[in-house]
């Protein structure tokens, strides 16, 4: 072979080493090295940036053993109480109870209420190895440990406290607020703390995001006082489960509303017992409504930089059948004793709603967190509990254990999942008589109650079920920032059902249309074999069942009966290649668009 | 699962259309006759029978007069009233907007519009809308459902409403919102099955409505979704499971019945002659226009179609203008492709936004919200055509002053829904029970008589 000659006009273009550039005179200090050297540096960064966009970070999943698997004697001892409680309710009606649910049904409910979808296959896997009886405790512990279950508690609890709605657009930041509630259930704040943050906010909506609490009240025409009578919604309906707001307009014909008499507030002083239950109670007038939003009035923003600050109280009002309008004095509408003298309004107000003889406002906490976790609330509808009673079986022991725990939300958490009630499965075994008989047990909590998914957890339980991977805080960023866009295109074109959480709107035919044939789905199940979980398990299950029970897994979380198992090893049977992919892919379409993937049970 | 609402009738049910003026001297005239009869039968049997066939009568009557279908024009942002239907021109908050002379002796309205103003003669035209809100989410919350926003309930949109009182027999959605944006219409506290369905520009095919997959693919996981997975999940669950909680398997079959459907093509415009196209405009607006009426034909219930960006707070009347110019054909060729089709009699029209703008204009030459005094457009139902209701001052009303001094006969966003019901047949005073307990009427409005 010839030695090649280089033509010089290549020969000059060679790039020099450093050292010879470094060493030629006519590219010293301040000339082209040091543009090289940035460039260097960009193209280094930029390498770096990828590789840690892109790999997982260390997994607390596979640290089994940090987490424990056991919850403290005093929770377990708390929710055997009320199980007696309920179960009592279930005698009494002479009904039967399910029994406990499998595991996994259990895990799937917790995971759906702490972090919005169902468990990945490697998370099942990881719980597996740990003995049967302590798979549900590991379970709740780990996912109290993980940041993604305060993420989605606090959206669920920033839907309570400041709606879905947009807010004014320059003196709203919904994400900060989130952030903001989420670091402090992360930490355990007690949560009447929180709450007496939010009510006696003060400052830049930036700098102290549970300002947002009231600005998310301001109108964009009259940015200078947020709305005291939202505000009084708000906080009567999201920390007392009051539903006061028909007294905004008008007296209380209805007789929905009742307050204790002020007879048994003054008896109250002595005895420091609230007088909640009896029978002297008053029906709810219109001032009532006013007076609770008069704390809000002497709130104002002056100027952008220094944010909300307190001024004089200034709330006026024409009562319904009067001709003048009334200067309108702060006061609560029950237990006034339990606020104090001294201090600015909205600190006396808070202190109130956080009292600890205030039961509303454990009653309330506790409903919403049961809520959460069952799909449906002990009392409904959620933020209506009546002062006067009944309570149902088991509220008033959680909220008193709350209450006298520091209003621990994750205590709360524990406890709840403890239960029988909680961890009891959704059917009966053998066929139900009749379907009456069903809409009972459902209602004495003898079976758990079947409830739809709500959109963003259809959409992330479909994401995860399509992964193999946890996608949690040690994923990658793309795949977190793939799950976060997915999510949220996802929800807007489902449908969000806004501030209604609760509501059980069955599902409608767009929705039904968008799983079946949207590119959601199809995106997530289609032949790639380095994102999807079906062409994985298609290509790497050792045998036909393995892969069905592996599609079970990711998107049931259960395993195949059976019938089941038999009818989609005959779909799979001697598949091979993109063809046996394509037909794991239809396995999870018809999993996913069942009735068991889109509601919990 | 909550029930989805209980009627509760009031103690003395009215039939539709019993509070208007024609109706009561229709029965008493017949009365009337029933007295001059006289003699053979008591007056009291005779009054009986007339009051019967009265009711009748009005009921035949209203049957046959009221709408079947709706189509709202929703201009998202807020349409300014002085560029469109109420221009003041010449005066201190009259702008650069001048007035054209409409196809009704004395009606102008603004020179953005040129060939709406063609068709006025078969509008309505509302000029003193008054509503209290002046945010965009609440104000478009407040005009959609006729209430304002309430934190307890989340009330149903005005076609979700409709499509409640009414029954269809169509395999196609019966409430369609096209360029639907941030905020659809809702079927609120009577369920999400009254949703609006949503599209997107009628040019593109519908979303999500054909599959993916070859024909027997899909029939293998249909099959194996309802004979393999569901009736594992029924086990040991509700009695009827579906039929009594999830309605998710029927939900299946409705959706997999409407990929199939014929219907389908009413959303498919490129049926249409391109001339007709043409003629609405073909951008997104006016093709929704077109789309509305093929589904109309179809015998869809209620229509909207959105054209936003009219928040005009900078150089508002070239944005105004803008809008308006994709507005005006469309208007135009809506109107008159209905009365062509001669389906303009059982549908009406809507076209206005969440409120109006400002009268004076500010530093940014743009106008800002203004819920005091605006317009909105009626054509087609039984409305009286040619008809102007309520005016609005020329003056600037001063800071401070009530701004409902310059509004004269004065509609509120709950009388035009009331209105509107009521021109379907639909007894908007009505209560149902809703999830909260609390027993509500469909509209706490007034009818608006004039417009009759």
């Amino acid at each position: 072979m010839s030695e090649t000659t280089i033509p010089p006009i290549l020969a000059t273009t060679q790039p020099p080493v450093l050292s010879q550039v470094l060493a030629n005179e006519r590219v010293g200090p301040g000339k082209r090295w040091h543009k090289r050297l940035l460039l260097l540096s960009i193209g280094v960064g930029l390498i770096l940036g990828i590789a840690w966009a892109t790999s997982p970070r260390a997994k607390l999943l596979h640290d089994t053993e940090s987490i424990a698997t056991r919850f403290e004697p005093s929770v377990h001892a708390v929710a055997r109480e009320v199980d007696r409680a309920i179960n009592a309710e279930i005698e009494h009606h002479g009904l039967v109870k399910a029994k406990a649910a499998d595991w996994r049904a259990v895990d799937r409910r917790i995971s759906l209420a702490l972090i919005g979808n169902g468990l990945s296959l490697e998370e099942t896997r990881v719980a597996e190895q740990l003995p049967e009886e302590q798979r549900t405790i590991w379970w709740a512990e780990y996912l109290l440990k993980d940041r993604r279950t305060y993420d989605y508690l606090a959206e669920r609890w920033t839907r309570a406290t400041v709606g879905t709605n947009n807010g004014p657009f320059l003196i709203f930041r919904r994400r900060k607020y989130v952030d903001w509630m989420a670091d402090h259930f992360e930490r355990g704040t007690p949560y009447d703390s929180v709450v007496r943050d939010l009510i006696e906010a003060k400052g830049s909506w930036t700098d102290s995001p549970q300002v947002n609490f009231l600005t998310a009240t301001m109108d964009d025409a009259d940015n200078k006082k947020p709305d005291a009578i939202r505000l009084a919604g708000r906080t009567s309906r999201a920390f007392l489960a009051q539903r006061i707001d028909c007294l905004q307009c008008h007296e209380d014909y209805l007789g929905k509303v009742h307050f204790p008499e002020s007879d048994s507030n003054e008896k109250s002083e002595d005895t420091l017992v609230v007088a909640e239950g009896a029978n002297a109670n008053r029906t709810g007038q219109q001032s009532d409504f006013h007076q609770l939003a008069a704390f809000f009035s002497g709130v104002r923003l002056d100027n952008a930089f220094v944010g909300l600050r307190n001024s004089t109280p200034d709330y006026r009002m024409t009562y319904l059948n009067q001709e003048k309008e009334t200067l309108v004095a702060f006061e609560v509408p029950y237990l006034r004793n339990l606020v104090p003298t001294e201090g600015d309004p909205r600190h006396r107000l808070a202190v109130w709603v956080t009292h600890a003889e205030n039961k509303a406002f454990a009653r309330a906490t506790v409903n919403r967190m049961w809520a959460i976790l069952f799909g449906k609330p002990l009392v409904e509808p959620l933020d209506s509990i009546p002062l006067e009673g009944p309570f149902p079986p088991g509220l008033d022991i959680l909220a008193d254990d709350f209450s006298k725990n520091g209003y621990d939300l994750k205590r709360l958490i524990r406890t709840i999942v403890c239960t029988d009630v909680f961890q009891r499965d959704s059917r009966l075994d053998g066929e139900v008589a009749s379907e009456t008989v069903e809409k009972e047990h459902e209602a004495c909590w003898a079976v758990f109650p079947l409830t739809p998914l709500r959109p963003e957890q259809v959409a992330a339980s479909i994401h995860q079920a399509c992964r193999v991977h946890a996608i949690d805080e040690g994923s990658s960023i793309i795949s977190k920032l793939e799950l976060f866009g997915g999510v949220n295109d996802f929800t807007k074109a489902y449908g969000d059902q806004g501030d209604d959480e609760f509501s059980q709107q069955s599902v409608t035919i767009p929705q039904r249309l968008l799983v079946m044939n949207g590119s959601y789905v199809s995106e997530r199940i289609k032949n790639n074999p380095v994102m999807n979980a079906a062409t994985r398990i298609a290509q790497l299950a050792s045998s036909d069942k393995v892969a069905v029970e592996m599609a079970y897994l990711s998107t049931l979380n259960r395993l195949p009966t059976g019938a089941e198992l038999s009818a989609f090893c005959d779909r799979m049977h001697n598949t091979k290649g993109p063809a046996r992919s394509q037909t794991m892919g239809s396995i999870f379409w018809t999993l996913i668009n069942s009735t068991e993937f889109q509601w919990n049970h | 699962m909550e029930p989805l609402t209980e009627e509760i009738e009031r103690s003395n049910s009215r039939e539709p259309g019993c509070d208007s003026l024609r109706n009561y001297q229709r029965r008493r005239f017949l009365r009337s006759g029933a007295y001059a009869t006289g003699g053979l039968l008591s007056q009291g049997m005779l009054t009986r029978i007339a009051e019967r066939l009265s009711i009748a009568s009005e009921a035949k009557g209203n049957d046959k007069l009221a709408a079947k279908s709706l189509i709202i024009l929703w201009m998202q942002g807020g349409p300014s009233q002085l560029e469109t239907f109420d221009p003041h021109p010449d005066t201190k908050i009259g702008g650069e907007t001048k007035a054209i002379q409409s196809s009704v002796a004395g009606l102008q309205i603004a020179s953005t519009l040129p060939r709406t103003a063609e068709i006025m003669h078969r509008a309505t035209l509302i000029r003193s809308m008054v509503s209290k809100e002046g945010d965009h989410e609440r104000a478009t919350y407040n005009m959609k459902t006729g209430w304002r926003p309430d934190p307890t309930l989340i009330h149903p949109a005005i076609g979700s409403v409709i499509c409640h009182q009414t029954e269809d027999n169509i395999e196609i959605p019966r409430h369609v919102s096209i360029l639907s944006g941030q905020w659809p219409s809702r079927g609120g506290y009577m369920g999400s099955v009254l949703d609006a369905f949503q599209t997107g520009d009628p040019k593109d095919p519908l979303p999500n409505l054909k599959s993916y997959t070859e024909k027997k693919v899909l029939e293998n996981r249909l099959h194996d979704l309802k004979e393999v997975v569901e009736s594992e999940f029924r086990r040991g669950r509700f009695r009827e499971l579906d039929k009594n909680k999830t309605l998710h398997e029927s939900s299946t079959v409705r959706a997999t019945t409407m990929m199939a459907s014929e219907q389908i093509k009413a959303f498919d415009i490129t049926l249409e002659p391109s001339s007709v196209i043409d003629s609405f405009g073909n951008n997104p607006f006016g093709r929704g226009c077109l789309a509305a009426i093929r589904l109309v034909e179809q015998g869809v219930r209620c229509v909207e179609v959105e054209l936003s960006g009219w928040d005009s707070h900078v150089q508002n009347y070239s944005l105004q203008s803008g809008r308006c110019a994709i507005l005006d054909a469309a208007l135009h060729s809506l109107i008159s492709q209905l009365e062509e089709r001669g389906l303009l009699e059982k549908t009406i029209v809507m076209c206005g936004g969440e409120f109006g703008r400002t009268p004076k204009i500010n530093v940014a030459e743009g106008r800002d919200h203004w819920p005091t005094g605006f317009s909105m457009l009626l054509a087609g139902g039984p409305f009286r055509a040619g008809h102007v209701h309520g005016e609005t001052t020329h003056e600037l009303i001063e800071t401070g002053k009530d701004p409902l001094l310059g509004v004269k006969d004065a509609v509120r966003i709950e009388d035009l829904h009331a209105t509107l019901l009521h021109s379907f047949g639909v007894d908007f005073a009505k209560e149902l029970q809703t999830p909260i307990g609390r027993p509500l009427a469909l509209s706490s409005g007034s009818i608006i008589k004039s417009l009759w």
